[in-house]
């Protein structure tokens, strides 16, 4: 992960941020956030709840005085989780996905931590303040709301935007567009088919677990044969226990490396739709400005203003065109090599527990035929 | 026989085969070829019944085996005691010394006259002095001096057409038994024949007290599907149950030595074309089932106390009844987990292609080739579960089904027993009424009507005394039957441990590879 540079500079490193506890008090759930602070060893420890983290996203958007705002692709912050128990799973599920399942929140854990680090190693969104005030500051953001951001603005225009079909600025992003719009509604129907594959496994080791109690059942001691008949079932009863732990280590597996990618990877195309909108948004707006300006400078007529205001116009659109691209590199790279990153994870976790329970199986076997020969 | 196996069960076979195996048991003829027969009892091996291991503790079996061949041809297999005693006496013996043997040897004992004694059953009846010999598993052969005999039912296919359609199976047996006629030999049947042929042994043995197997159960609506014609996996899959049931079903009643010995089991599988078996509609095996619960409900509600061992025939009931709840939960949580693998195919199949959509719109290249690999990875592993899920059935709850039918006719078994108690019983309050009539005869002075009367108490009394020495039989045999049924079920499950245990290692394996051959791809993605 990139350490951010010079001016305003994130105090801490970017790649130690952590997550390292969450509690549940009620509906509320509190982070327990840990980083190491970039020139000493000391680390640091805050604790946040949700509404801290959309304070530091609406800070993000609404930074003022920041060139070419409108180009970054803004990492993308989960939903708010509602842990009330009147919330089914199915409820958690619609709303949450991936980030429903787990122990503990540990994938909901595991995605806000993601945010915090994606957020760090922006090179641009790295400065800002709010960012390390959020990552150090003892006391919470407080209830500093209702700063309107860029977003906020721009939120209903992004919708209106959508439906009607502008010419985009560049073909470069006319390109990026059709190809967002395949990528992310495939990566969201792979997510979610994986989400059913990981739901039929931890239906599975259930059903095991069920079979495995009902084989103790089947003990009985009046004689001989009762005797070998009950030993054949605990025998088979400790196998399909371990089918049952296979079954739950394999969908752990899959939520916490896979699942969460395929996740992440799905959030992530949504924020590029919405940078996409926001650009477009932004670029309409600069021509509306030219085209107002335009008019009531005409009657003016001095030139040099004019000149000089459609100057200060393009500079400011090339601005936001240049950052653009760069982000859209810097996405594309970044999202290839967490999705690399998360495959491989999922793969050696997957591998490892194959192994495991290959060993295991192969010594429940061993037993087998040694009790029987005796 | 086929030597070459060693003592372990065959591997699982490959997924390519599985397919083919598990629908077919391919034979390359029909001919009678000792070679040709080898390759479908491979496969039948994987599902045998009789034992492959230990001999039991407190050995009631003699060291030596020592075996009857005889050539008898039982022409009622019925309540003529004497003569039945008499065979088993007189038969001839030949013994057959083999060498110790540690494991798998079944031996089963006859009923003998002198040892049948029902107070004092696990000593006594079980004298090793006649010990018939009747089936064993290849790969416990030792030297070659064991008799054996392998059953395998392959080769569905549908004869006809419409409503009129049936299947017809092929039975394959392979011996070494004297009493056939040769040594391999394979007929056709179809599913009627074998519901015949449960009517049949069952009318003569089901009255001695012996637990009958009983057959695959019925099914319009599988069959329906297969007669229309339906190419689709669900009426393959039913063929391939109905296969492996009837073979589960031939191979359990040959492993009982009296119904081995019986001349329509031995019909069944040389002759070539067997009569038609009518009026098998209302006599499946659930109905016979229900008729015989039926009746014993009846039979319970009246309090009757025979002697002291009737103790352990009423907690042995209890213990059967019990066990057969118990293994039908056992069977439906089977049953659960076999279904949530098949919806694991199907998810893990639709995630695959999910990907390989995905891979497909990915520009960058190593990226979206990793992902198809992923696609591919997610569609081995469907065959995976798909394989799991056969085993999952076809060895467990297949295991399953097959002892809750079997638990339900060891119960026609003591129900068989009530019966002949009850017919006892009955002969006794006659010959007790006969008795007081020619008392009053006596008192009343009616000379004329009494040599009537003493006949009638002769006849009754003679009644009374042979179905007393029914009552002593059929209770010897329902013991013996319940203790050799016992050990046969634990060394069946224990077999099918083994069996499922392989399986899950192999479809472990497996999985490890395909994971390790995906790793490299994951690894290559820049």
């Amino acid at each position: 992960m990139e350490v951010s540079s010079a001016e305003a500079a994130l105090s801490v490193s970017a790649s130690s941020i952590r997550i390292t506890d969450v509690t549940q008090d009620g509906d509320v759930l509190t982070f327990a956030i840990a980083s190491q602070k970039l020139n000493s060893s000391a680390g640091v420890c805050v604790f946040r709840i949700y509404e801290d983290f959309d304070w530091l996203q609406q800070s993000l958007f609404s930074q003022e005085n920041l060139p070419g705002l409108q180009g970054i692709i803004f990492p993308p912050l989960p939903s708010k989780a509602l842990p009330s128990q009147s919330n089914t799973q199915t409820k958690a599920l619609k709303q949450l996905g991936f980030l429903a399942l787990g122990q503990d929140w540990q994938s909901y854990c595991k995605a806000l931590e993601f945010y915090l680090q994606q957020v760090a190693a922006h090179p641009t969104l790295c400065k800002c303040k709010a960012l390390d005030s959020f990552l150090i500051n003892s006391e919470s953001p407080g209830k500093q709301r209702g700063r309107k951001g860029i977003f906020n603005r721009l939120s209903q225009a992004v919708e209106e935007m959508r439906k009607e079909s502008h010419k985009d600025v560049d073909n470069f992003f006319q390109n990026e567009r059709n190809k967002n719009t395949n990528l992310a509604a495939l990566s969201k129907v792979a997510t979610e088919k994986l989400l059913d594959v990981v739901m039929t496994e931890q239906k599975l080791a259930l059903a095991c677990g069920h079979f495995a109690t009902s084989l103790h059942l089947c003990v009985n001691q009046d004689d001989a044969a009762a005797v070998a008949f009950s030993k054949v079932c605990l025998k088979l009863s400790d196998v399909i226990e371990a089918v049952n732990r296979n079954f739950e280590k394999v969908a752990s597996n899959d939520l916490s490396t896979l699942g969460l990618g395929l996740d992440l990877e799905s959030r992530y195309q949504e924020a590029e739709k919405v940078w996409e909108c926001v650009l477009m948004i932004a670029c309409k707006l600069i021509e509306l400005e030219t085209v107002k300006k335009g008019t009531e400078k005409a009657k003016a007529s001095k030139r040099e203003v004019m000149e000089a205001f459609q100057k200060a116009v393009e500079k400011e659109f090339n601005l936001i065109s240049s950052v653009a691209k760069q982000e859209i590199e810097r996405f594309h790279s970044s999202r290839v090599n967490v999705l690399k990153n998360f495959l491989i994870g999922w793969c050696e976790l997957q591998l490892n527990t194959a192994k495991e329970f290959a060993e295991l199986y192969s010594q429940h076997l061993e037993a087998c035929r040694n009790m029987y020969s005796e | 026989m086929s030597g070459g196996c060693g003592r372990n069960p065959p591997p699982f076979p490959d997924n390519e085969d599985q397919e083919a195996e598990l629908d077919t048991r391919v034979l390359d003829s029909d001919e009678d070829d000792d070679d040709e027969g080898e390759d479908i009892f491979t496969g039948a091996r994987s599902k045998p019944i009789t034992p492959t291991s230990a001999p039991d503790e407190g050995d009631i079996f003699s060291e030596e085996g020592s075996y009857i061949r005889s050539d008898v041809h039982h022409a009622t297999n019925g309540l003529h005691s004497d003569e039945e005693l008499d065979l088993f006496t007189e038969a001839t013996v030949e013994l057959t010394l083999t060498n110790t043997t540690s494991q798998g040897r079944r031996e089963i004992i006859g009923p003998t006259a002198s040892a049948c004694n029902t107070t004092h059953v696990p000593n006594s009846i079980l004298k090793p002095s006649i010990v018939t010999k009747t089936m064993e598993e290849l790969e416990e052969e030792e030297s070659g001096d064991q008799f054996e005999l392998n059953i395998a039912v392959t080769n569905p296919e549908k004869i006809g057409d419409g409503m009129n359609a049936y299947m017809s199976y092929k039975v394959s047996t392979q011996t070494t038994l004297p009493m056939f006629l040769n040594k391999t030999f394979s007929v056709r049947r179809r599913f009627s024949d074998f519901l015949g042929l449960y009517e049949k042994i069952s009318a003569k043995h089901s009255l001695l007290g012996c637990i009958i197997p009983p057959p695959p159960q019925k099914s319009v609506v599988g069959m329906t599907k297969v007669k229309v014609g339906k190419e689709d996996s669900s009426s393959a899959e039913f063929v391939e149950k109905r296969r492996a049931a009837l073979e589960r079903y031939l191979q359990r009643v040959v492993a009982h030595p009296s119904l081995l010995q019986d001349p329509d089991v031995r019909e069944f599988l040389e002759r070539d074309e067997l009569p038609r078996a009518v009026n098998t509609q209302a006599l499946s095996g659930p109905g016979l089932l229900k008729m015989i619960n039926r009746a014993s409900d009846a039979v319970n509600k009246m309090t009757i106390k025979m002697n002291e061992s009737d103790n352990w025939f009423e907690s042995k009931l209890q213990e059967v009844e019990n066990e057969e709840q118990l293994l039908r939960r056992l069977h439906a949580a089977v049953d659960s987990l076999v279904n949530h693998r098949k919806e694991l195919c199907i998810n893990t199949a639709v995630f695959s292609k999910s990907v390989a959509m995905l891979g497909s719109v990915e520009e960058n290249s190593a990226l979206s080739r990793a992902l198809s690999q992923l696609a591919e990875v997610e569609d081995k592993m469907e065959q995976l579960h798909q394989q799991q899920a056969f085993s999952d059935f076809f060895i467990l709850a297949e295991l399953l089904a097959d002892y809750v039918r079997l638990l339900g006719a060891v119960r026609c078994c003591f129900e068989q027993r009530m019966k002949v108690w009850q017919r006892l019983q009955e002969a006794q309050s006659t010959l007790q009424k006969k008795r007081e009539a020619e008392a009053k005869l006596l008192w009343a002075n009616k000379p004329e009507k009494l040599q009537q009367a003493k006949d009638d108490i002769n006849e009754w009394e003679s009644k009374v005394s042979q179905y007393e020495r029914d009552f002593e039989r059929v209770t010897c045999t329902v013991r013996k039957e319940v203790l050799r049924f016992e050990k046969e079920k634990a060394r069946d499950f224990k077999q099918h441990i083994v069996k499922y245990l392989e399986s899950l290692l192999h479809t472990q394996h497996r999985l490890v590879k395909c994971w390790e051959a995906f790793l490299p791809e994951a690894k290559a993605i820049a």
